[in-house]
């Protein structure tokens, strides 16, 4: 059973129906003993990160999330929860990867939401990229992001270079929607899906 | 870099997809799904359900469609039409949308847009603004769905998309109704009063006839994507053929 992580976003089916689509079984829930015992686990997300983290706080899934030894996906503000610190109300994250998430800023080419199609870009070998074209174009809606680390998997750019795909041991993470990102978004949860777990 | 969005718009009346002239005239163009799922096939980068009755005659979108969509389809959607409460967003958002849009309803209570936000973010909730142009004023119309109601709102086109980014919405299709269903090419002018006003992404409806009109759109303005219903439907312009002349343009999408 693939566990997807209620982290009260409002659109989270579309997750789950991605996975119906590859013919996986998955449950949405905030039951500790159920994310635990998954093989696999999905940390979606939309909206604020302030609010993301006190429900998570409020269920109590921080220690939950932070020690679980299966493969975690991490979904555009599920990502960036991984990492260390967002400026958007100077939130605290859960703290996989050490590095802080900045806001985009607007100019008169590039409107914030960055929303819409962008390209990723490879930055090393990961089993996420297997049969994903370098340069191929997936859905982002975010305007939050996070930094180039040394774990960035994939990269893209929106003035800013940042934080595409990021891995590392059993956690990863997708700062754009793979549920929405055409027959690429679909290979990227299908390599998930198939990571050992 | 960031695509140019190609999104089409299916109009919704009764469970099946129309196409009006100038919002008038509605001629049935098919069945939802299977125009969903041929232009997802297609490629297109974004579809738009939009209720074209719902807002006049105060029911909310049918919402069985919205889920079978959500199942079906692995690109984004935004739902439109006569959502009036909190509850009616969560519905179709709990059902598998991406996006809500809202028209007059926060025409008639701006602060909805601000409450849309804060409950489900930003980037869930688009602004629709239906503009008419009159001897170079820009103004807002109102309960375009059903044209014995439609009715021109005191408010200015510009100052209007101003404030409803200020109150929190995260998109802006601005339909041009001048120019709407008849084929003649965007309205560059407009558009670009609008684009320059507001740091939120802004979507072109109205006008698309031809594949040189969405050359024209992204040459002459900074416009993020372009919304076309009925030249998608008949077949006049197809998604592939649109997309490799774009990128034959030297303008970047999605192929």
């Amino acid at each position: 059973m693939i566990a997807i992580i209620d982290s009260g976003g409002a659109n989270i089916a579309s997750v789950k129906f991605a996975l119906e689509r590859l013919g996986a079984d998955s449950v949405l829930t905030d039951d500790i003993d159920i994310i635990r015992s998954a093989k696999k686990v999905l940390l979606p997300g939309v909206g604020a990160a302030p609010v993301a983290m006190q429900r998570l706080h409020n269920a109590g899934l921080v220690d939950c999330i932070q020690n679980l030894e299966q493969p975690v996906l991490g979904i555009c503000l599920g990502m960036q929860l991984l990492f260390s610190c967002s400026a958007e109300g100077n939130t605290p994250l859960l703290g996989h990867f050490d590095a802080s998430c900045n806001a985009f800023k607007p100019t008169k080419q590039r409107s914030v939401p960055h929303m819409g199609w962008n390209r990723l870009d490879f930055c090393h070998e990961h089993p996420l990229l297997n049969g994903v074209d370098n340069g191929a174009h997936v859905y982002f809606v975010h305007s939050y992001f996070a930094p180039l680390i040394p774990e960035t998997v994939a990269a893209c750019q929106y003035g800013n270079n940042f934080t595409a795909i990021v891995g590392d041991k059993n956690f990863m993470g997708c700062q754009f929607h793979p549920e929405r990102s055409g027959p690429v978004g679909a290979r990227i949860l299908q390599n998930f899906l198939e990571i050992p777990s | 870099m960031l695509t140019k969005r190609i999104i089409a718009c299916l109009d919704v009346k009764d469970g099946r997809v129309v196409k009006g002239i100038q919002f008038r005239n509605h001629v049935d163009m098919g069945d939802i799904l299977t125009l969903s799922q041929r232009y997802a096939d297609e490629g297109v980068d974004e579809l738009v359900f939009y209720d074209i009755t719902a807002s006049s005659d105060g029911r909310v979108v049918d919402k069985s469609w919205v889920n079978q969509i959500a199942r079906r389809i692995n690109v984004p959607f935004c739902v439109a039409g006569g959502i009036r409460s909190i509850e009616d967003a969560k519905a179709i958002l709990n059902d598998g949308a991406d996006k809500i849009s809202v028209n007059s309803p926060a025409l008639e209570r701006p602060e909805f847009i601000s409450e849309l936000a804060s409950v489900f973010g930003t980037q869930c909730v688009v602004a629709g603004i239906d503009s008419w142009r009159e001897n170079n004023k820009m103004q807002v119309y109102q309960y375009t769905g059903d044209e014995t109601k439609t009715i021109k709102s005191k408010r200015n086109t510009v100052a209007w998309a101003q404030e409803v980014t200020r109150l929190g919405a995260g998109e802006i299709v601005l339909n041009c109704m001048n120019n709407d269903g008849v084929r003649q090419g965007y309205d560059i002018e407009q558009l670009l009063s609008v684009r320059k006003a507001v740091t939120v992404p802004v979507i072109a409806s109205g006008g698309a006839g031809d594949y040189t009109h969405f050359v024209d759109l992204f040459r002459q303005t900074d416009i993020d994507g372009a919304l076309a219903a009925s030249v998608f439907h008949s077949g006049k312009i197809s998604i592939p053929n649109l997309k490799a002349y774009l990128q034959a343009k030297s303008i970047e999408v999605r192929v």
